[in-house]
């Protein structure tokens, strides 16, 4: 270690006197940032002044409104599996994050957040644009810290970026006063983060858990695997298709998780939860062990607790310690990194296959697609579905595009039906349903994975919560495709009012703009389709066109997603209608 | 008919070792916030350790919830480790002051012995009042309460609850373990995980 310390370049150099912003732009780079998205103001502004002599090498993207920025930035994470940066300044800028900042704490999205302050003498007098940043994003960051004197800051940083992406990743803030931004102090040279003391992002492995899971799956008559994000957050996707077809257990998936196994691997029986596929859902009731890999058991995928898998053994694993017990008891705990746990399981297990259980997913998925599916995704009267929108673009994009979905009927349909050959192709907001999420979230995963069509799909509501994005679309030239789904409803609150609460329509009939009108005001061609026929020559030329382009497709205004597990109700009283 | 789960309900006394750090009271408190949770009572200061402080907090409540609020609190960063205890596995006591003016008691000798008899001291003593110091159990600070009203209590404050852990060797060594990149094979991770006695079964 000591020899490694000596030839370090940046200890080598002797040290010299920079400005604390500087050395946030050194420290960004050392970290492997290449984007930033961000919105400037006062109390940011000599960031911003250092970023103008890193602008070639950190590449900024000037969004909006804060909220499209920390959005883009967890489609950047989310398209790369890098941590995404926003910059935003005090007060209202660190506020407009918030949104952004629950939504990548309880989807697991490394970010880093940087934003200006007020001067520290100023801190506690209600200054102009002060806001309490560091309390109130507490409970919505993996970790927060405020920086008042320069010298802080290449620790904070390197802190930050590790809290960020190990262990169980998750949202983390530098809240930097204006002062310590200005402040020349003595630079030693930029050292990324390794050990926290009273930090452990990897439990250690404990061998007796996999020797004991291994029996159970050694054992099982009737196995089923869960998956979700951690497959993916812990870059295990070879690992885990490895011990999936090993294994030969079916496997399903939660939202977060979908494409970490592709959609037409034969052991892929589909997704969980309550607009989940109809087997995966009723055989969660049958299995007899029950293996969750990298998920945690969300009420919209458990349905009512105490009557789920009640008669499964269930082996969790996790990195997470504080996920398991927490809203199923497991029988075998195996916590650590899928990445470290699923081959240690993979070699104990015995290769094996359950054709007869397969078959049984088969059989449920039959009845799915002659009841429910077959008309949903090949209709040939009446008016358009967004199911047959989205099996059209399938066809199209041959599965290899990155759909990104926004909040309601549209997500539930894009999830259950979209093609995804590989991983990182999925990207919508799980955990905390935020409406406004896609547009701003494809932009930045254009930007994380640029040689990738990104397509948003996005419905008529959710689109005009974050529209003003367009204008970063427009000044930057990001290639996005928008997909926009409009049934003159929020369609899906509308199906609750409609299922529950005897069609009483409290609310739901939103008007919207002529999307096509805006976009062009924006200088984004655009399109608008309303018969079948249409359809796919449509679509064909939003995804040939070269440079961002909106196509709306006006949809069957009261079709409701189904199967559905109502809430309230078990996994296996899924109603297909 | 009482509901199971409110008959499970006791006190726990969470013993949390933390880094000092600006806020994280704020973020160990909004974990029971977040759940409607009111603490009973709370204590922090430094540990044994320099730099490193302890916590002691006491909620009502059944040992499920209890140990996943500990899992909670040991997820954030700057703690180190949390513990959660009965009070049959802890030796625990609070402090109390009263302050009762100087004249009643130099008069009455009923009330010096009352004060004697709850093992209480004069911590300081001035013409117009006098400030006694006892310690003890929540009961025991109570009663003394009771003692004193008839006799002019003026005021009265007591402090949280600070517990000793009875099977504890303290906290020297496992730092030390923390400070390694590499915990070795003897540091005991996840204990809650570990120590479940009665694995559920589904």
């Amino acid at each position: 270690m000591l020899t490694q310390e000596k030839q370090a370049p940046a200890l080598l150099e002797a040290t010299k006197t920079i400005a604390g912003s500087e050395a946030i732009m050194l420290g960004l780079l050392q970290e492997g940032v290449d984007t930033i998205f961000g919105y400037p103001g006062g109390a940011i502004m000599p960031i911003y002044d250092a970023l103008y002599d890193y602008r070639e090498q950190l590449h900024h993207v000037l969004v909006r409104h804060e909220q499209g920025g920390i959005h883009a930035a967890q489609g950047y994470a989310r398209s790369s599996g890098k941590t995404g940066v926003v910059f935003a300044t005090s007060g209202p800028g660190a506020t407009n994050l918030i949104t952004g900042l629950a939504d990548a704490m309880i989807d697991s999205t490394p970010l880093v957040c940087i934003t200006g302050q007020v001067f520290a003498h100023l801190l506690g007098t209600d200054a102009f644009q002060e806001a309490d940043v560091i309390s109130i994003s507490a409970p919505v960051t993996k970790w927060n810290y405020q920086v008042t004197e320069a010298d802080e800051l290449p620790e904070a940083l390197a802190k930050a970026f590790y809290i960020a992406k190990s262990g169980r990743p998750g949202p983390v803030l530098l809240d930097i006063t204006k002062n310590a931004q200005l402040q020349k102090f003595d630079f030693a040279g930029y050292v990324p983060c390794q050990h926290i003391r009273s930090y452990r992002p990897k439990p250690i492995v404990r061998k007796e858990y996999i020797r004991e899971a291994a029996e159970l799956i050694n054992n099982a008559q009737r196995p089923f695997v869960l998956w979700g994000q951690g497959v993916m957050l812990g870059s295990a996707e070879q690992e885990f298709k490895a011990f999936i077809e090993k294994s030969g257990i079916p496997a399903a998936w939660t939202i977060m998780g979908a494409g970490a196994l592709p959609s037409d691997h034969p052991l892929n029986v589909g997704m969980l939860g309550m607009h989940g596929n109809y087997g995966p859902n009723v055989l969660t009731n049958e299995c007899d062990v029950l293996i969750a890999i990298g998920m945690r058991f969300d009420d919209r995928v458990t349905g009512r607790l105490d009557k789920y898998a009640r008669q499964a053994k269930v082996i969790h694993l996790d990195i997470d310690p504080s996920e398991i017990d927490k809203n199923v008891q497991t029988t075998v705990p195996v916590w650590g990194d899928c990445k470290e746990t699923l081959p240690l399981l993979t070699e104990v297990i015995k290769e094996k296959h359950y054709p007869e259980w397969l078959q049984k997913f088969h059989t449920y998925r039959d009845t799915e697609v002659a009841e429910l599916i077959r008309d949903e995704l090949y209709p040939t009267s009446g008016e358009l579905t967004m199911g047959e929108v989205v099996q059209q673009l399938n066809e199209l994009t041959n599965g290899d595009a990155i759909i990104v979905t926004d909040v309601g009927q549209h997500q539930m349909v894009a999830c259950r039906y979209a093609k995804l050959n590989q991983t990182r192709s999925n990207i919508t907001s799980g955990g905390l349903g935020t409406m406004g999420f896609a547009l701003p979230a494809a932009i930045g995963a254009k930007y994380g994975a640029p040689d990738r069509t990104v397509v948003a799909v996005i419905g008529d509501g959710g689109f005009q919560m974050t529209l003003q994005e367009l204008g970063t679309i427009m000044q930057s030239g990001v290639d996005v495709k928008i997909l926009i789904l409009n049934n003159r409803f929020l369609g899906m609150v509308r199906q609750w009012q409609e299922l529950f609460n005897e069609r009483r329509y409290s609310f739901v009939d939103i008007t919207s703009p002529d999307f096509v009108k805006v976009a062009d005001g924006y200088g984004i061609p655009g399109k608008q389709i309303t018969e079948r026929d249409m359809l796919k020559d449509a679509l064909q030329e939003m995804l040939s066109h070269k440079g961002s382009f909106l196509l709306e497709v006006m949809v069957a205004k009261e079709n409701n997603v189904f199967p559905m597990v109502p809430q309230g109700c078990s996994v296996s009283e899924i109603r297909l209608k | 008919m009482s509901n199971p789960q409110q008959i499970d309900r006791q006190e726990y006394n969470i013993t949390v070792y933390t880094e000092n750090h600006v806020g994280l009271l704020n973020r160990i408190a909004t974990i029971f916030s977040r759940r409607k949770m009111n603490i009973e009572s709370l204590n922090t200061s430094p540990s044994e350790i320099e730099g490193i402080h302890r916590f002691n907090i006491v909620i009502h409540e059944s040992e499920e919830v209890v140990r996943k609020l500990v899992k909670q609190i040991e997820k954030q960063v700057e703690v180190l480790k949390a513990y959660y205890n009965t009070n049959q596995d802890v030796i625990w006591q609070e402090m109390a002051l009263y302050k009762v003016p100087t004249d009643v008691i130099a008069e009455k000798a009923l009330v010096e012995r009352l004060l004697r008899e709850n093992g209480a001291r004069a911590v300081v003593i001035r013409k117009d009042y006098t400030v006694f110091e006892t310690t003890g159990h929540r009961e025991e600070t109570d009663n003394l309460i009771k003692v004193l009203q008839p006799y002019g209590l003026i005021e009265f404050v007591r402090s949280a609850r600070i517990a000793i852990i009875k099977d504890s060797e303290g906290f020297n060594r496992k730092l030390r373990e923390f400070e390694r990149a590499e915990p070795g094979e003897e540091v005991v991770e996840n204990e809650f995980l570990n120590s479940r006695d009665n694995v559920f079964t589904m």
